[in-house]
């Protein structure tokens, strides 16, 4: 699903990332660990397609429209309510059965009663949950999360567990944390940057 | 159908964030009515009509700038470009979809500016307003465009100006000559010439500005 070799990134002078190969398999599981700064989140965006790389070999065998990208931002508009932005998503992602599948992952994620309050609205831990439903939305085939459990309570974090739990079987998964011991026995491949 | 439709869902989405937001819209209407009226008192009273004009399409040019400044402001501030350009669709929809949503901020100022102009400095004719319409799609496709690179870099507020006034060069050319020269038509192919070729590259080019 994902080939790396030799993997070199540089903006500017600066060389963030350097010499990373890796094969990820259909249903593989990738968990990048490492310090602040050693290019977590730089290869997390070359594997989703939002960047490329400098140097080396990068093989991702999965059309855009089937990644599922969390990254430090939710990529949602503040001004818009949470069920605006999934349903904009959902229509840009052509989602099929939008309306039910929003429905389903806004209960799912405890956003329910808050679908009509503006993102901008939402403390931290609702916005991680909405992004985690954006990511989510178009049941990608690969999903690339860059420190997932980040901001999430106890409640959000065992959501998300159960998420990934029951998505493990049929998607490849790339995830950056600083808090491995969470997601440790879902991964069949460990890369440790920096 | 499906680009239109994803190209319909990007215009409506700006639309809604500026019916909510009310950063652009407004502050377009007080700048072009403003300097409108700051011109009118500038102008001495037995100025010719070339001239008014002159300023008029200096205050449309500049409005525009404005609202170009501010059309990427929540992709940029809320990093919301990596989900757009993630998802499916062509990445041109999102160019074409945001140059419409200018195109309706900059017809809503010139609905302003029109009868302001009338009332102020001179009549507003048929060549005028078809010489602005022609104007409105060459700055919605290139400044658009541009305001693309500019959102991507660090001196953003400095960078737009600076690539977008030399290319609106052409545009002002035909803007004035269709406004106020007894060969209008001439300058109305012009514009739509202009219109043509840009929103051609800027339509084909979009992808590589988004994209690292």
């Amino acid at each position: 699903m994902i080939h790396a070799h030799g993997l070199e990134k540089r903006y500017g002078g600066k060389r963030v990332l350097r010499g990373v190969s890796f094969d990820l398999g259909p249903a593989g599981f990738l968990l990048v660990t490492g310090p602040n700064g050693s290019g977590k989140t730089t290869l997390l965006r070359l594997c989703a397609g939002l960047a490329a790389p400098t140097a080396g070999q990068l093989d991702v065998e999965v059309p855009r429209g089937r990644i599922g990208f969390l990254g430090h931002e939710p990529l949602v508009y503040r001004e818009l309510t949470a069920l605006e932005n999934l349903e904009l998503y959902g229509r840009l992602y052509r989602v099929p059965e939008r309306r039910e599948r929003i429905g389903m992952l806004l209960e799912r994620f405890g956003l329910w009663d808050a679908r009509h309050d503006r993102a901008g609205s939402y403390s931290r831990g609702m916005m991680q949950r909405l992004a985690l439903c954006r990511a989510l939305l178009h049941e990608p085939d690969l999903l690339v999360l860059d420190e997932p459990y980040s901001g999430l309570d106890g409640q959000g974090a065992a959501l998300l567990d159960r998420e990934l739990d029951e998505r493990r079987a049929q998607a490849a998964f790339v995830v950056a944390t600083h808090e491995p011991e969470q997601i440790e026995r879902l991964a069949s491949l460990r890369l440790a940057l920096g | 159908m499906t680009y239109l439709a994803d190209v319909g869902t990007l215009a409506r989405k700006d639309l809604l964030l500026e019916l909510r937001a009310r950063d652009t819209l407004p502050a377009m209407l007080l700048f072009v009515l403003s300097t409108l009226v700051v011109f009118h008192f500038v102008l001495p009273g037995d100025s010719s009509k070339l001239a008014a004009t002159g300023l008029l399409w200096v205050a449309l040019l500049f409005t525009a700038l404005l609202g170009l400044s501010r059309s990427f402001a929540a992709e940029r501030e809320q990093g919301v470009i990596d989900g757009l350009v993630l998802a499916p669709s062509d990445r041109s929809a999102i160019w074409l979809g945001k140059a419409l949503s200018i195109l309706v901020f900059l017809g809503l100022a010139e609905l302003l500016a029109l009868p302001a102009f009338a009332l102020f400095f001179a009549d507003v004719d048929g060549s005028l307003v078809a010489g602005v319409a022609l104007a409105d799609l060459g700055i919605a496709a290139v400044g658009t465009l541009l305001a693309a690179v500019a959102a991507a870099g660090r001196a953003r507020e400095l960078l737009l100006p600076l690539l977008f006034l030399p290319l609106a060069i052409p545009i002002v050319i035909g803007g004035v000559g269709a406004s106020v020269s007894a060969h209008s038509a001439r300058f109305l192919g012009f514009l739509a010439v202009y219109d043509a070729i840009f929103a051609l590259v800027c339509w084909a080019s979009f992808e590589y500005v988004v994209t690292e």
